[in-house]
């Protein structure tokens, strides 16, 4: 297919690590692509591998039909002519050249000036890399490598070099800004809220090998096999609106049922996440505790994981909870029963869903 | 004081410089980012001239563009004239005795800039030479303004080098050094004692406008 980025190649590192990537990433339904993986699982590598700055020790990889690598024919692109422009962690803008300079280090005039009014950057324009903050640094980043006539963006770990407090805010504007960019992108990130926040598709990276691929939300909610599942972490994606905005809480509507949850700043549809073991299980509907959150739902199954047990329930929409097979024998969880799912407001975890 | 001397010493220091600027910052380039395993090799022989006495690496040059060896053949051939005990001769050995002290300061400016600004500017369609000019240069300007400014302070006073490869020609190859060792071997102390109090605060000022550029001088070869 001539509309996909093909990468089936193997890269042994001195440390012994060995990446052994197979995945076809289709560029053209999906304009955001999450390259997810714990640290250390090889997104960097991959990324590098993708640009042209390592060379595979054996595979191929094409974007669009053309070969970037093969191997078998001693084909290697240098970077120069694969035009993927890469968006390092810390932005390596030019110290030496203005925000202006830096946009348009290898673009015309015309163009330069285009990216710097789309990014916002007219009114820094004659300042230095150092004298900006780390959201405006990315932003050049990102309009130097467009501005550049780069096909595809690979960005690595793009929000990990700012605080906490910007990150949420960087976050949205930064898949904003992905969307409306024309170009595809694949961002490196170990963060799962970045990876709802910022992807449309995710490709889940262990130890050096792809082990899933698919839409955001499928993968997170049924990840193909324990290590996926240990990495991506949260089970329960929800889309969900905002029903109510009271001074730091938000009150969620999931499809026919309310979450309450602290409230980030985040406007429009967004996603409530919440992790299976943050859910506990009770029988009587009763409304004397703290907790506000409490969803009825039909349980669907009852699966036992050792120690654990894990239910799935119906509340109009999926849920999946975990919790100790013991509480789940003492409670005679059969499919079919009505639970009340209770959850904790601060284990409701929220990101915003741009469209 | 033997103006004469003072002047054939600051155009060999130039032209040792402008040789070394273009022979020298390739060299740098080539050790800061080549692969290669026997990199080391080539550092070492850069350094020779740091720890060779100036007779031994003064001698070799001779023997090496003496007109019986092939260099000085060809260029007997080329120009008619022969290196030894001629301005050009003496610009050779002076290239290869300050050697070290261009490349060393600006190899190691070139390891210092961050890897990822060369990467990205590959990545943005730069070619490797436009990257070279455009990002490292001007990122290691300080390591390569060190080098010019030590090959020159250390060619304006050397003596062996220039003792063995050009002899004592007035107006060729009699450099200030040279100069002052003829003073005082005349017993002409005051000229000598005129003479060496310029090139000392000479080399003072050269050294203090070199280290207010940069700190570290006496580069040791940083690893990769």
């Amino acid at each position: 297919m001539a509309d996909e980025l093909i990468c089936r190649c193997r890269k042994r590192l001195s440390s012994g690590f060995e990446l052994a990537a197979e995945v076809s990433i289709p560029i053209e339904h999906s304009r955001v692509t999450v390259l997810f993986g714990p640290s250390g699982s090889g997104k960097t590598t991959l990324l590098r591998l993708l640009a042209g700055l390592d060379r595979p020790d054996e595979g191929v990889i094409s974007f669009h039909g053309d070969t970037w690598y093969d191997s078998s024919r001693a084909l290697h692109l240098p970077p120069q002519r694969r035009r993927a422009g890469f968006v390092f962690q810390d932005y390596a803008l030019f110290p030496h050249l203005t925000v202006a300079q830096n946009v348009g280090f290898a673009a015309s005039r015309a163009r330069a000036a285009e990216l710097m009014e789309t990014f916002g950057l007219v009114d820094m324009a004659a300042r230095y890399p150092r004298g900006i903050s780390g959201g405006q640094q990315q932003r050049v980043a990102l309009a130097r490598a467009l501005a550049a006539g780069s096909a595809l963006l690979l960005l690595d770990e793009p929000l990990s070099a700012l605080d906490a407090a910007s990150r949420v805010r960087v976050r949205t504007d930064l898949r904003r800004m992905l969307l409306s960019s024309g170009v595809p992108a694949i961002v490196v990130t170990h963060d799962r809220a970045e990876a709802i926040a910022l992807g449309d598709w995710m490709a889940v990276l262990v130890s050096g090998r792809i082990r899933q691929t698919g839409p955001v939300r499928e993968v997170l909610r049924h990840p193909a096999d324990v290590s996926v599942a240990e990495s991506v972490g949260v089970e329960n994606v929800l889309s969900a609106e905002i029903a109510a905005r009271d001074p730091g809480l938000l009150t969620l509507q999931v499809g026919q049922q309310h979450l309450q949850c602290v409230d980030s700043g985040e406007t429009g549809p967004l996603f409530a996440c919440i992790h299976a073991d943050d859910i506990a299980l009770s029988r009587d509907i009763a409304r004397s505790s703290s907790v506000r959150n409490r969803l009825t739902g039909r349980v669907l199954s009852v699966l036992r994981e050792g120690p654990l047990a894990r239910v799935e329930l119906d509340c109009g929409f999926p849920l999946i909870a975990v919790i100790t097979a013991q509480s789940a024998a003492e409670m005679d969880l059969k499919p079919d029963d009505t639970v009340c799912a209770v959850v904790k407001t601060t284990a409701v975890h929220t990101a915003a869903a741009v469209i | 004081m033997d103006w004469q001397a003072i002047w054939l010493s600051v155009r060999l220091a130039f032209c040792t410089t402008a040789v070394l600027l273009l022979l020298g910052v390739p060299l740098a380039y080539w050790l800061a980012f080549s692969p290669r395993r026997w990199r080391f090799l080539v550092e070492a022989a850069v350094a020779l001239p740091l720890v060779l006495p100036p007779t031994v690496l003064g001698f070799y040059v001779l023997l090496a563009i003496g007109p019986r060896s092939p260099v000085g053949a060809l260029y007997a051939h080329l120009t008619g004239g022969m290196l030894p005990f001629s301005f050009q001769g003496l610009l050779v050995a002076s290239a290869l005795y300050s050697l070290p002290f261009s490349v060393q300061p600006v190899a190691s400016a070139f390891q210092g800039v961050d890897r990822k600004l060369v990467e990205a500017s590959w990545c943005l369609g730069v070619s490797r030479f436009a990257t070279f000019r455009r990002v490292i240069v001007p990122l290691a300007r300080q390591g390569i303004a060190t080098g010019a400014i030590l090959s020159f302070a250390h060619t304006m006073g050397e003596f062996g080098v220039v003792l063995m490869v050009g002899g004592n020609i007035a107006g060729v190859t009699r450099t200030v050094s040279i100069s002052i060792y003829d003073q005082v071997q005349a017993l002409r102390y005051d000229a000598a004692l005129e003479t060496s109090l310029f090139l000392l605060g000479f080399s003072f000022v050269v050294l203090a406008l070199t280290y207010s550029l940069q700190r570290r001088i006496w580069a040791v070869w940083p690893m990769n």
